[in-house]
């Protein structure tokens, strides 16, 4: 894979000032900024424990940071809620897979399209007129991403019963069917073999490429980190230490003490 | 030999020999069958949405008959009555969600179910504050609930359909009819089972878990009203009226707890084998058998399916 240039000067979208998170005595975030750019994927990166989910359950309004300024698409808000959030254009998946277990693959799917329905529950209700025209034009958006992400086979399937890669797909065909404006990625290669981790980069990359969506990740496999990523951001202890493109990160001495220790 | 005749041939023969009670038994059975289906309704309602068993749900019952009556006394119509009855399920609803559920997203299930707990001792004290505890009569009258039965000549006998089962079957069918295309066939559907499944997920989806909640209470509080009313209506309205409840466990136990459907088809299982069991069988075993017999058909069921007839297969990846 070629490293792309990255546009340093592209819009920013999501923008995070001076974010403090702590939970009783504990700092999961100490005033961390960084900006993420219309069209990037960058990375969020650290140690364990670093504050990295955190960083995303504040970005998705999962928690409400004590201090600091987010602003997204140019509005900028103190509290807002999951659902909120969700409206507003920014979709999820989750470290350790959140599906709707007991639901096939095409409805945990559709699950992600409900923001977009708009037709009267009555008309739903009945199956009529545009109602019906909507939920087959749903349906088709859906199938899109089902034949993007190679899952046709696996349709009906009820998602508990998929091994572990497989929900790690459905769960991204979930946040693309909400059409994000941002996608937060937390750790989407994680407990997959090398083949499974290519697969994923290549959904990764088509996304980005061809639908032109924002990614954010987190990501422990650094060989995917630096290859995926146009930027990079290292937390430790709750605190950015560093930023940029893979390149400098690389080098950083900072970052380099901080996933190998120093000696005291 | 003797017992053995008893138990397997001796029921059947009866059966056989006098097809009109066997029709008016089945009759009876089916009626207390669909009203055990609305109780068990109720139930299912709120655990698909929240995954809660709502240890409530039969105070709910009585709380929003006595409302109704209540109303009614006060001097307000009927039917307005009825309506200002449902506002109070609704102001019910969204108390609950703000004041017991919202505070406990992401809980364990089981600090949910103390909750329930909670409200219905709430709620059993409130009631009694606000309407007293003695036994009140259900406005069947005033609700245009007919009385009275139908006599018909069939099978060499008679056959009495009371005018009141009549009206309870159709009301009770069409609420659960409407409830169950609810739940399969609309996006709110959709999002009440995936807020059942899995909050956080639901959430990131941009499902508002408290608009859901909301929905799913004040629907059940709409059975509970039902219920109510149609149970009322067959004895008096008091506090006892709460162990209704109790009778949509086996149900429960029977159908699934996650299935509209189940609940239909196990109230119906339930209330004809119990009616059919006391009848033909019971005096065997010294009559009264009705009171357990739901039980011991729903605990053959959970040895062959621990999922209920209908409920959702259990899956759990080790």
């Amino acid at each position: 894979m070629t490293p792309r240039v990255t546009n340093h000067i592209a819009e920013i979208l999501l923008s995070i000032e001076n974010v403090s998170l702590s939970f009783g005595g504990v700092k999961a975030v100490a005033a961390v900024s960084f900006d993420i750019r219309k069209g990037e994927i960058c990375a969020i990166i650290g140690p364990n424990g670093a504050g990295k989910t955190s960083m995303l359950n504040i970005i998705n309004g999962f928690y409400h940071p004590q201090q600091g300024r987010i602003t997204f698409k140019g509005v900028t808000r103190s509290k807002m809620r999951a659902y909120q959030a969700a409206a507003g254009g920014i979709a999820r998946t989750f470290q350790n897979v959140a599906l709707f277990r007991g639901m096939t693959v095409l409805d945990n799917i559709m699950a992600g399209r409900t923001l977009h329905m708009r037709r009267g529950f009555f008309l739903q209700l009945l199956r009529f007129g545009p109602a019906q025209t909507e939920e087959i034009a749903h349906r088709h958006r859906v199938e899109e991403i089902i034949d993007l992400l190679r899952i046709q086979s696996i349709r009906k399937t009820i998602v508990g019963q998929l091994p572990y890669g497989l929900q790690k797909r459905v769960e991204l065909a979930r946040a693309l069917a909400m059409e994000p404006d941002l996608l937060l990625l937390d750790e989407p290669m994680a407990g997959m073999n090398v083949e499974e981790k290519e697969d994923m980069s290549r959904y990764i990359l088509d996304v980005n490429r061809h639908q032109n969506m924002t990614i954010a990740l987190i990501e422990h496999d650094m060989g995917v980190v630096m290859d995926l990523s146009d930027r990079v951001v290292v937390l430790d202890h709750g605190i950015k230490i560093a930023e940029g493109t893979p390149q400098e990160i690389k080098t950083n001495q900072a970052v380099i003490n901080a996933y190998l220790g120093v000696a005291h | 030999m003797g017992l053995l005749y008893q138990i397997f041939l001796d029921p059947f023969v009866q059966m056989g020999s006098a097809p009109d009670l066997l029709v008016q038994t089945l009759w009876e059975g089916l009626v207390a069958g669909v009203l055990y289906s609305l109780v068990a309704l109720g139930f299912v309602l709120i655990f698909k949405a929240s995954g809660v068993f709502n240890f409530a749900q039969g105070i709910m019952v009585v709380f929003a008959v006595l409302t109704l009556i209540g109303f009614y006394e006060l001097g307000v119509p009927a039917f307005l009555a009825v309506v200002l009855a449902l506002a109070v399920m609704l102001v019910l609803a969204f108390a609950v969600e703000r004041l017991v559920l919202r505070p406990l997203v992401n809980q364990s299930d089981n600090v949910l179910l103390m909750a329930t707990f909670g409200l219905t001792y709430f709620l059993i004290g409130f009631g009694e504050f606000l309407f007293g505890g003695d036994p009140k009569v259900m406005i069947s009258d005033q609700l245009l609930l007919p009385r009275g039965a139908y006599q018909i000549q069939m099978l060499g006998g008679f056959v009495q359909l009371q005018k009141l089962d009549i009206a309870a079957v159709v009301i009770a069918s069409i609420t659960v009819a409407a409830l169950a295309v609810f739940f399969q066939k609309t996006r709110i559907g959709l999002a009440l089972r995936a807020v059942a499944d899995s909050h956080r997920a639901a959430l990131s989806v941009g499902i508002s878990l408290e608009q859901v909640w909301v929905i799913v209470w004040f629907a059940s509080g709409i059975v509970a009203l039902m219920t109510g009313i149609l149970w009322g209506a067959r004895s008096n309205v008091s506090f006892a009226l709460q162990i209704v409840a109790l009778k949509a466990l086996p149900v429960l136990i029977l159908g699934g707890l996650t299935s509209v459907p189940g609940a239909i088809v196990g109230g119906i299982i339930i209330g004809v084998g119990e009616k059919l069991g006391e009848f033909y069988w019971g005096p065997l075993l010294g009559n009264g058998i009705e009171s357990w017999l739901a039980y011991a058909i729903a605990l053959v069921v959970l040895l062959v399916r621990p999922q209920g007839l209908f409920g959702e297969v259990i899956i759990e990846r080790i």
